[in-house]
């Protein structure tokens, strides 16, 4: 029997004038609603036998459409996807936190949702109050919390600061408290979306193993995160949503490979045009990946882009790449050098990553062109931040410099330095 | 085990059973208001002492000494904190209450218990505030030696009918506040204007007989004369007004919850 079941779920948003990014909407003033609905009433009274004009200023957004899918205990599913594509909206209907516009859910068992750690943390309020507060929201009992209280503290690390405010505590005690009270929790289905993304190094790794820990007690969890690499190692089932729809449900890795196809060849597609009326973009891809979307440590790629200038101009086009990491930060840009004035025409501007340069990971790559003029200002031209996406992925055998070792190694990159070790006395 | 099915429209099915399954987390939520309000103040818990105390000697001055308002023939002093305490317990779980939603936004759209157990805290703070006052009230009757007559039985009766009138308001308010930030602005101007039209700094026997029974329409008018009725003791309780007061507090109570159930839905895709 399954211990999820979701058939035919659907999640809309109505959204109005006021949109912002994230795609619900904001509060909205007294005044805002008021106006509305005042102007409404007397567009009825002006013309009584038009169409309802109200409708027209508001637009539905389906976060979520049509998802069918069912996950049986102990299952481990990764859940991946742009941004955008659903995947927080998903674990937010299944943690109940939203109710879903269509469809049905049955959930056989209690589930837990980390969302985000620390949830209802009060920063006036001592590690050991916080303790049993956070416990408490995310779903334990008191006699719970107090059997595993000593494992929580031991885990966290932080038994001397125990009685002191959590506002003094520094993030990294911050987080590793927090989760430390999110690990412990005992559900059969563990929700869980990116926040293993923080802390230290050692203490993700403390993190990871203990999801690792709680996958073998045959728990089941729901995994949302950018990171390919944690996906592919935690779990068996991998399910890739697209603008709301389920794109793909089955193996993790054919998952995976499944999520860096559809970006690239969208992305090679280009629905979306990123141009002025000076330059536009053709096209951008990546050249000299192993299998579609994976690149080892080892392995050095190149990134392409084509452009079209349409005019001259009194400055000089600059390409540039912008390559981010999984969490969304800047992993370095870099601008092609020796760019003269350029008469109109297509162009391809190409920059090889070297081989052992990046880190384990997945990358995002976003390609401009940036305008510099002679008075010393400039001007972007286009930008698609979100154009291209690769994955690094550690071999580990000998040139990875492991010795052995198995766990993460931190750092956005990961080059091989020249190094000596020459003995000098006994 | 636990078989939970969630469907579209039908999510409030098992509502009150998830109530009652989070009554720890309601009763450890009110804990946690409880300890926040004083930390870091240096006076802490003497706040609740002094608040009430102050207003009560602001308002024998200005109504009993300056305005010389009848006093029920009993020490201004009482007749005024007899009104103070369902008063300051009504307005701060309205003030409390009607922002708590907000102030735990993040809460919100990160974890699912039920909505209504937020709102519900900020009346217990106010109850262990009340408590408290109500120890201030024992020393004043006994500084002006004044005894209470039996009718004190009947104050929780009365603290009731102020709790029902408090949480119709403050569910109606919080859950408005989550979409309409307007509330936020008009919540202090309720609880003053609250404060002027309820008899607080003076007997309601001042209200011409041909208007109290429209004086009554404001529930805490019924709450407080009752509080008068079993402290003071020998103030006349107008019955008709009364029981006009409870069923606007009860109407006030399901009107509010009604609100609140219709708009919880949509708490955290708006918040």
């Amino acid at each position: 029997m399954s211990i999820i079941k979701v058939e035919n779920l659907g999640k809309k948003y109505i959204i109005g004038h006021d949109l912002n990014p994230g795609g619900a909407y904001r509060s909205r003033s007294l005044r805002d609603t008021l106006t509305h609905t005042a102007r409404g009433f007397y567009q009825r009274l002006r013309h009584p036998l038009s169409p309802n004009t109200e409708n027209t200023e508001i637009e539905e957004f389906w976060a979520l459409r049509d998802l069918q899918f069912e996950i049986e205990p102990g299952d481990r599913v990764g859940i991946i996807g742009r941004n955008g594509a659903g995947k927080s909206t998903l674990l937010k209907v299944l943690s109940r936190i939203t109710e879903p516009t269509t469809g049905r859910i049955e959930i056989s068992g209690r589930v837990a949702s980390l969302l985000e750690v620390g949830t209802g943390f009060h920063p006036e309020l001592t590690g050991r109050e916080n303790i049993y507060l956070n416990g408490a929201i995310l779903g334990m009992t008191r006699g719970e919390i107090k059997t595993k209280f000593d494992e929580i503290v031991d885990f966290s690390e932080i038994e001397k600061f125990l009685d002191t405010p959590v506002k003094r505590y520094s993030s990294g005690m911050y987080v590793r408290l927090a989760f430390a009270v999110a690990a412990h929790l005992d559900p059969e289905i563990l929700i869980v979306d990116e926040v293993l993304a923080v802390g230290d190094a050692q203490f993700q790794k403390k993190c990871l193993g203990k999801m690792e820990e709680v996958g073998r007690e045959g728990r089941t969890i729901l995994f949302v995160s950018h990171n390919m690499a944690m996906i592919s190692n935690l779990c068996q089932t991998g399910m890739v949503l697209n603008e709301g729809k389920l794109e793909f449900f089955g193996q993790a890795s054919d998952a995976v490979t499944r999520y860096y196809q559809n970006t690239n060849q969208r992305d090679a597609a280009h629905k979306r045009e990123f141009k002025s009326d000076t330059a536009e973009l053709l096209g951008a891809e990546l050249v000299g990946l192993s299998n579609l979307s994976d690149l080892t440590i080892h392995d050095g790629l190149t990134v392409r882009m084509r452009y079209r200038l349409k005019r001259q101009i009194d400055g000089k086009c600059v390409p540039n790449f912008h390559f981010f990491v999984s969490d969304g930060s800047y992993a370095f840009v870099d601008s092609a050098k020796d760019v003269t004035n350029m008469p109109p025409g297509i162009y391809r501007a190409e920059c090889k990553i070297p081989r052992q340069f990046l880190n384990e990971g997945a990358y995002f790559v976003g390609v401009a062109l940036t305008s510099y003029f002679e008075s010393g200002s400039f001007k972007i031209e286009f930008f698609d931040r979100n154009a291209l996406t690769f994955n690094v992925v550690d071999p580990m055998d000998e040139r990875s410099n492991r010795y052995g070792y198995g766990g993460p190694i931190p750092g956005v990159v990961r080059p091989r330095l020249d190094w000596s070790i020459a003995k000098e006395s006994q | 085990m636990v078989k939970l099915v969630i469907e579209a429209g039908q999510v409030n099915r098992q509502y009150f059973k998830d109530i009652l399954a989070y009554r720890e987390l309601f009763l450890l939520l009110a804990w946690r208001d409880v300890l926040v309000r004083y930390k870091q103040t240096i006076i802490g818990i003497a706040w609740s002492v002094l608040r009430p105390l102050l207003t009560m000697i602001v308002f024998t001055i200005v109504f009993g000494r300056l305005a010389k308002m009848p006093s029920e023939g009993v020490a201004y002093p009482i007749l005024v904190f007899a009104a103070l305490l369902p008063w300051q317990f009504f307005s701060s779980t309205v003030n409390e209450g009607g922002n708590s939603l907000v102030n735990n936004a993040s809460m919100i759209s990160k974890v699912y218990f039920p909505r209504i157990i937020i709102p519900t805290t900020a009346m217990i703070v106010s109850l262990i505030d009340f408590l408290i006052s109500i120890l201030i009230l024992s020393a004043l009757m006994f500084w002006y030696q004044h005894v209470p007559t039996w009718r004190v039985v009947f104050l929780p009766m009365f603290l009731g009918l102020a709790a029902i009138a408090a949480m119709g308001v403050t569910y109606m308010i919080s859950a408005l506040n989550v979409k309409y930030r307007d509330f936020r602005h008009v919540l202090p101007f309720i609880i003053q204007f609250g404060l002027y039209i309820s008899p607080v700094g003076f007997s309601s026997t001042v209200v011409p007989d041909k208007w109290r029974l429209i004086y009554s329409l404001n529930p805490m008018v019924g709450v407080i004369d009752g509080f008068r009725w079993a402290i003071v003791g020998n103030t006349p309780m107008y019955w008709p007004g009364f029981f006009i007061s409870v069923g606007l507090a009860v109407l006030l109570l399901v009107v509010g919850f009604g609100v609140f159930r219709r708009m919880e839905r949509e708490f955290a895709d708006v918040i």
